[in-house]
């Protein structure tokens, strides 16, 4: 089983976020469950969403406290939120940030890091800062564990705001493209 | 081909209610329901629930509103939970002697005071005693079959009952999984010709009296009253076989198999059990597997149906083991204990056996009931099957989270 934490702020799509990617793993053949964490829904307040997903089916609908991936949405956020809280070791983070690897703070349990600077990608393709399709199309480079086509088809079968779901593809083809990750066991 | 999605409880509740072709929906948002409110409202939009969208002041109003309905044979559904149930009482508790076939989700939520917006089961167990079938579901399939089979269930001529189809509010309404939309056609079988409400329908043509004022101590009062009631309790116990007998077709139909008054899992030779409802089960069921898998002879029992209580089937699982952990959602604060505890040790009393039973209180509020809880859970269970005597008081699993 694979346990993904998203961390956003209200108004960054973090809980849509992980109904696509559940519904891109479910349609890749896998069995998924995801939950957002409840807290006190406003805008620009941390919140998080949990994703699981196997090979066999899930039975438990809880949050998730030691994720093997941390997704975060919001480039202060690190900052606020103890986002690596629980993580066992070996985890991979896909950060929405303009800094370099070299200025960032990778604390020992992370053993791959993906950063992308998704503020900018979504104000350049989508006008706003929200950078959950973002996110996606960095988590899926990062990690080669789902397909940017299967992110787009799930896209497809949600409902944007606005009329934004040709842009929300956009944002994440090019987040996709311009992602960079840097392994650290490799290091 | 049925249509394979991935979508939340409340979404799934919706899609339940579309195959079931309902004639009039009223309703009201209220969270941790809104969502099912608004895909209802967005189906009807679209076309793919063609009923009356009724969108009224109040839940008070939403189900006067199908009352009407009901009695005039229309096919209705509601959904609601908290303080929206609480402010709907006074027509709730007159649906069940009314004989009214209305189904209504209940996306379950804590109770208020102090302010809470998240799941708990407070709100469906504080209303168990007024003659509602409530069955409660443990996860999105789930929810999405138990809506369809609950009009079933309602319209059986021997039941003609409301249902109420509780799924827990936060961890069910939004979370999410696969599931599977059944085809129209077989759901259309399934249910058979509608014939929603065949003893009482609102007719010009034939004007009758619904309701009428009776009870008293003189002349015919009394005795209708009794019949009345005993009517009432009747169609609940006949629900008890209706349950099962839909349940039963949905299986060879669909093909899943949901238990219909009580599942056991792994209780063949177990020494002692938990005893679970709802959601929370997906993660006791993963600790009472890891307990196995360290030689721990531990079952675990779940509840659907709640209400009508299913005392035999419970008797039948409850008389395999020699000591239960009852986890509940919800506090009884009469007895200082779980409403599903409470019940358990009534039925017990049947066994004429008295074996330890620890009453479990957690996932109030939102509070999260993970595999840990029900490994501490499991624990406690065993040491009171092991002679340890059982605390007095109920065990609040959150309490230090």
């Amino acid at each position: 089983m694979y346990e993904i934490r998203f961390h956003g702020r209200g108004g960054q799509g973090a809980v849509l976020a992980s109904k696509i990617l559940a519904k891109a793993l479910a349609d890749e053949g896998k069995f998924v469950k995801a939950t957002p964490a409840f807290g006190f829904e406003r805008r620009g307040a941390p919140v998080a969403a949990f994703l699981r997903f196997d090979d066999k089916e899930i039975r438990q609908f809880t949050n998730i406290y030691s994720p093997n991936c941390v997704i975060c949405l919001d480039p202060t956020l690190p900052r606020t939120v103890d986002i690596f809280s629980g993580v066992p070791g070996d985890g991979v983070w896909v950060q929405c940030t303009k800094k370099s690897f070299e200025a960032l703070s990778i604390p020992k349990v992370i053993k791959k890091v993906g950063i992308c600077d998704g503020f900018r990608i979504a104000l350049d393709v989508i006008g706003r800062p929200i950078t959950n399709s973002v996110m996606l199309g960095a988590f899926a480079k990062t990690t080669g564990l789902v397909s940017l086509d299967s992110l787009f088809k799930a896209m497809k079968s949600v409902a944007f705001r606005d009329a934004a779901l040709e842009k929300n593809m956009e944002a994440a083809a090019r987040a996709f493209d311009e992602t960079r990750s840097l392994d650290l066991s490799e290091v | 081909m049925p249509m394979s999605i991935v979508c939340d409880g409340n979404e799934a509740a919706a899609w339940g209610v579309a195959r079931a072709k309902p004639d009039m929906v009223a309703v009201y948002p209220i969270t941790p329901q809104s969502s099912l409110a608004e895909y209802i409202s967005q189906f009807v939009a679209d076309g793919i629930i063609q009923a009356d969208l009724m969108d009224v002041e109040g839940e008070h109003t939403v189900l006067s509103v199908l009352q009407g309905a009901c009695l005039a044979g229309a096919r209705t559904f509601t959904a609601t939970c908290g303080q929206g149930l609480a402010f709907m009482f006074e027509p709730y508790f007159r649906t069940p002697p009314l004989r009214l076939p209305i189904v209504m989700s209940i996306v379950t939520r804590d109770g208020i005071t102090p302010q809470c917006v998240w799941g708990g089961q407070q709100d469906a167990m504080t209303v168990k005693e007024v003659g509602w079938i409530q069955m409660y579901c443990e996860d999105v399939q789930e929810v999405m079959d138990t809506v369809i089979m609950a009009f079933k269930i309602a319209e059986h001529p021997d039941v003609m009952l409301p249902v109420n189809v509780c799924h827990d509010g936060n961890y069910l309404s939004y979370g999410v999984s696969k599931a599977e939309v059944p085809d129209q056609e077989d759901v259309d079988a399934f249910l058979g010709r509608k014939n929603t409400n065949w003893h009482v329908a609102l007719d010009p043509e034939r004007p009758m009296a619904v309701d009428p004022l009776t009870g008293g101590a003189g002349g015919a009062g009394p005795s209708m009253f009794v019949r009345y009631r005993k009517g009432l309790c009747k169609g609940m116990q006949n629900a008890l076989r209706v349950i099962t007998d839909v349940h039963a077709d949905w299986a060879r139909r669909f093909g899943r198999p949901w238990a219909p008054l009580v599942e056991e899992y792994r209780l063949e030779d177990a020494e002692y059990a938990i005893v679970t409802i709802g959601s929370m089960t997906g993660a006791a069921k993963d600790a009472v597997d890891e307990a196995r898998g360290k030689g721990k002879r531990v079952g675990l029992i779940k509840f659907k149906t709640f209400r009508p209580f299913p005392l035999k089937a419970a008797l039948s699982s409850l008389s395999k083991v020699k000591a239960l952990g009852v986890v509940d959602r919800a506090v009884n604060f009469g007895w200082n204990c779980g409403p599903l505890y409470q019940e358990i040790l009534a039925a017990l009393y049947h066994l004429r056996e008295c074996i330890p039973a620890i009453s479990f209180i957690g996932g109030l509020a939102g509070s999260d009931l993970t595999v840990d809880k029900f490994n501490m859970v499991i624990e406690e269970t065993e040491a009171v099957y092991r002679g340890k005597p059982g605390p007095t008081e109920p065990i609040w699993l959150n309490e230090k989270d």
